[in-house]
């Protein structure tokens, strides 16, 4: 039995291990904190960013905590139903923070917006913040969208007369079709792995670019042509796609050329290497160069235990220096003018031009993040992944696909009453699967 | 024998509360939410979960690493137990080094396996020096379904032979040498030894072994995560997606369910199949 000893010890170990991995795990309660609820900045390291550059001067004692967007709802409503609210501050988008002024869940800011002068928020996402009533209910904080970063070693490959800065999806697969041909390799890279983004180039850029919108158009003839179409340049895209998360981590190690992301997920690659990559915008299709800009904003819950300190905090998020603070650290940008200082990070300044040139493109098409779905926004954007499966990977034909897709469209829709967002045309109640 | 009274009941309360209340109940929460949807009675959570498309590969995906990794690990812990049984020099160590997997998450085994078998990973680097590939190789892709099997269950073996083995040389240790020594000098060869005599007296070690190795085996969830991702989706690993990324507990549950009632069935199976005589039991 002797002999056995040392296993047992090593059980110990284990079970130590977990033990001490669970502690530590344990939240510090720190009530005295105003917590800062966010469905923003969630990879930890912008995270952390937050947490210790940002938030290291705010005027208030703050606890950074972040939640998954499709239960920002659930979390919120939950606190309030038991009449004892956590969460002060709550930072979310647009489309997030839709359905929780529907449950009057979010403080009117009118009070809190008089009181920030000194700076000149955009107005368009100011009138946005009344979330279509007469008070504001959320104040921009940041904003980000999603641009397409290339090698320069593809830049040779280019398809002659194509102009980097007004491609067309067609001109995006022939570019990457020369390359296969050329190096024999798949190098056009996409967010498609579990923890990608991959939805929101469907729905953001893809459809509205083919089909001038999402739900309206989800199943038209347009569509068709467009999945097939994206079928034929997934020929040319790297297999492992399906696992990429942040794409700035397969073009530092150069396994992907071109690539589609949200800006702070090619950030990484852009600041290390200014040298080697090139920002640009998004390809354009027959329908216009549909992009989706990201708008992040700040509310505070009704009946929130510090809502005196929240309004500090947005003061403080609001501030020119600090916005300029955040594009730094997060890469998110800017909601208030700023005098974009010289000393800006190559990389970000690659970044800031693709983005300008994005919403100055004549064609540009913009598009809003899907609206009022509240919960079932995880579903939603399933129903695009689960397209995306059945017609590229699998090869199923594209009208059977979406006649299938379409139904379940309805059914969430028909269950959220959800009226249509740009670039669908406006509907009176919830938006049709035409 | 001295009556104990409430004693004994007492001491095991608190466990059997913890069990009831963190276990036995959210179980029956979860079972009733599978059957339910818009609070009445209903299949349809049922007919959502077999409706979509990664069902399918979710069940043959499971179904395929359970059936060719839970034999191999048996059998190589058999071996793993047999051969250890005759070392004597450097026996702790060795014994170490094959239980150094148990001490290893497994996420973080699956993330090691990961390095290995990426584009740019070990198993490339290693291939490409010894000039068998040209540049890099994805093995993990939706192109590459076998070689993603295969890796998968590389990496399972790797992981979970140890929890095999470490119940089996428990049980090795407690046999009695009598009988052997009885059919050695009855002239019986190694082999029949092992056959006849040290496989029927293991076999309460062998069931709980494969019991616990199966059940886990059925809940496989990081290793699938961590390799596969979209492309290899399991049965708990579908339960999550519905849970956290499409917000349908429903579904959720009745993957759960599913799981449950698959695990459950496994046990019975091999409760029945390698049922323990009376006089063997502890």
């Amino acid at each position: 039995m002797k002999k056995a000893a040392p296993f047992r010890r090593s059980f110990a170990a284990a079970l130590a291990g977990l033990l001490l991995g669970a502690a530590a795990w344990a939240p510090a309660a720190r009530a005295e904190e105003l917590v800062f609820l966010s469905t923003q900045l969630r990879p930890i390291e912008s995270a952390q960013k937050m947490r210790t550059q940002i938030l290291a001067g705010a005027p208030v004692p703050t606890n950074f905590v972040t939640e998954q967007p499709p239960q920002l709802g659930v979390h919120v409503r939950a606190e309030a139903q038991a009449g004892k609210p956590v969460s002060s501050l709550i930072g979310g988008l647009h489309g997030e923070l839709l359905p929780l002024a529907g449950t009057r869940n979010l403080a009117p800011l009118d009070d809190v917006l008089g009181s920030l002068t000194n700076r000149q928020i955009n107005p368009a996402m100011l009138e946005a913040g009344k979330l279509g009533g007469s008070q504001q209910l959320y104040i921009p904080w940041m904003q980000a969208t999603y641009i397409m970063v290339a090698n320069k070693q593809a830049l040779p490959f280019l398809p002659a007369g194509a102009d980097i800065n007004a491609l067309t999806y067609e001109q995006l697969a022939q570019w990457a079709g020369n390359i296969q041909e050329k190096t024999g390799k798949r190098l056009l890279g996409f967010p498609a792995g579990p923890t990608g983004l991959m939805p929101r180039f469907f729905e953001g850029y893809l459809y509205p670019s083919f089909t001038g919108g999402v739900v309206r158009s989800f199943r038209s003839p347009d569509a068709e042509r467009m999945w097939t179409q994206f079928r034929d340049l997934w020929k040319f895209v790297n297999p492992n796609s399906t696992n990429y998360g942040f794409m700035q981590e397969p073009l530092l190690s150069g396994d992907v050329w071109i690539a589609f992301d949200h800006v702070a997920r090619l950030m990484d690659a852009l600041s290390r290497k200014p040298d080697d990559f090139v920002a640009f915008p998004a390809p354009a299709g027959p329908k216009g160069r549909g992009w989706m800009p990201v708008v992040a904003g700040l509310s505070i819950a009704n009946g929130a235990p510090a809502a005196a300190e929240a309004a500090k905090l947005i003061e403080y998020l609001t501030r020119p220096a600090v916005q300029i603070e955040t594009l730094k650290a997060v890469a998110f940008f800017p909601v208030v003018q700023v005098e974009m200082s010289v000393d800006l990070d190559p990389g970000l300044r690659l970044a800031a031009d693709a983005v300008a040139k994005m919403g100055a493109a004549p064609d540009s098409l913009v598009s809003a993040l899907p609206i009022g779905l509240d919960q079932r926004g995880g579903e939603f954007d399933k129903l695009f992944m689960d397209t995306f499966q059945r017609v590229v990977l699998r090869g199923e034909p594209p009208r059977a696909v979406l006649d299938r897709q379409g139904e379940a469209m309805k059914r969430i829709i028909a269950d959220t009453k959800a009226a249509c967002w740009a670039p669908d045309a406006r509907s009176d109640g919830p938006c049709p699967v035409e | 024998m001295r009556r104990a009274g409430a004693l004994p009941y007492l001491l095991i309360l608190p466990s059997v509360l913890f069990l009831g209340v963190l276990f036995v109940v959210p179980l029956v929460q979860t079972a009733l939410l599978a059957f339910q949807e818009g609070g009445t009675w209903s299949l349809g959570n049922w007919h959502r979960m077999a409706d979509d498309l990664n069902f399918q590969d979710a069940v043959v995906n499971t179904f395929s690493v359970v059936l060719i990794v839970v034999p191999l690990q048996c059998t190589l812990a058999l071996g793993m137990t047999m051969m250890l049984r005759h070392v004597q020099r450097g026996r702790d160590i060795i014994l170490w080094v094959w239980s150094i997997p148990l001490g290893i998450s497994d996420l973080a085994a699956g993330l090691v396996w990961l390095a290995i078998l990426t584009d740019q990973g070990w198993l490339n680097t290693l291939l490409f020096k010894l000039g068998l590939i040209s540049g890099p190789q994805a093995w993990l892709t939706y192109e590459t379904p076998m070689v993603l099997l295969a890796g998968i269950i590389v990496a399972e073996l790797w992981r979970a032979t140890a929890i095999v083995f470490v119940i089996l040389l428990a049980g090795v240790q407690l046999l009695p040498k009598e009988y052997e020594e009885a059919a050695e000098v009855f002239g019986a060869s190694p082999w029949q030894r092992f056959w006849r005599v040290t496989l029927p007296l293991l076999r309460p070690s062998l069931q709980t072994a494969l019991i616990l190795r199966t059940v886990l085996a059925f809940e496989m969830f990081a290793m699938a995560l961590a390799l596969g991702g979209r492309n290899f989706p399991v049965l708990v690993s579908e339960a999550f997606n519905w849970q956290y990324g499409n917000q349908d507990y429903g579904v959720a549950a009745s993957y759960a369910v599913l799981v449950m009632a698959i695990s459950i069935a496994a046990t019975l199976i091999y409760l029945v199949a390698l049922r323990v005589p009376a006089e063997q039991r502890a």
